[in-house]
């Protein structure tokens, strides 16, 4: 099957572009999942206005190109993206786009869901949030553990 | 030629810059020589240590070689 590709971006993306591209390399394939994540728009005072995620240059890429070939050695797909930011974000910035494409729709859907699993709880990103008190460190949530038992 | 000691996520912040540079030698020795209240966030239960980029499954026994960089990991929050 393809190489994955798999990128760690400083600057913004256009996920439609990205998915265009993507779907354009794949006529093979009967089926594409992609999920988008993007910086929640809020309302209120605690309202985040800046996110940023850190990222160490010597183990996140690595790290997420290790994710993309166990997700490829557990389903069947025709190709695999994944794209994630790392600097500081604002709300509607997209911060991760994840897409596989696959002859059949299960695989293609199942490889999606773990991938993003598993780059929520266990790539190596560290997320703060900029509220009008300041910025503060996110620790992760007991959910992102319990969407890994999943898998 | 120094080792390398790298702060992620908010230890950042603890130590006030994101590397430090050190002396090469044992760990032990290497966190006796920071400020104790960064040192004592550095050997946090939920923080893991990587040297060169491989986690390490603890810090015991640990030798800084010239060059060698040691990365200090709080617990991820990614996406």
């Amino acid at each position: 099957m393809a190489v994955a590709d798999v990128r760690l971006l400083g600057e913004g993306f256009s996920p439609a572009e990205e998915l265009a591209t993507f779907t354009s390399a794949h006529p093979e394939a009967g089926g594409i999942v992609s999920f988008l994540g993007q910086v929640r728009a809020e309302g209120g005072p605690g309202a985040v206005e800046a996110l940023e995620l850190k990222h160490y240059g010597a183990m996140t890429l690595p790290g997420m190109e290790a994710l993309a070939a166990t997700t490829q050695a557990r389903w069947v797909l025709d190709g695999l993206l994944i794209v994630h930011r790392y600097g500081v974000m604002h709300p509607g910035d997209p911060i991760v786009l994840v897409a596989a494409a696959a002859r059949h729709r299960r695989d293609a859907f199942a490889a999606a869901d773990f991938a993003m699993d598993h780059l929520k709880s266990q790539s190596w990103f560290w997320k703060r949030e900029k509220t009008a008190r300041g910025w503060r460190w996110i620790e992760p949530r007991p959910d992102d553990h319990r969407d890994l038992a999943r898998w | 030629m120094p080792a390398n000691l790298v702060f992620l996520g908010r230890l950042e912040d603890v130590a006030g810059r994101g590397e430090l540079a050190v002396s090469p030698g044992p760990l032990e020795q290497v966190l006796a020589a920071l400020d104790p209240a960064l040192a004592i966030e550095l050997l946090g239960e939920r923080v893991r240590m990587a040297l060169n980029g491989a986690l390490l499954g603890d810090g015991g026994g640990v030798i800084l070689r010239e060059g060698d960089e040691l990365a200090f990991l709080p617990p991820v929050s990614g996406g």
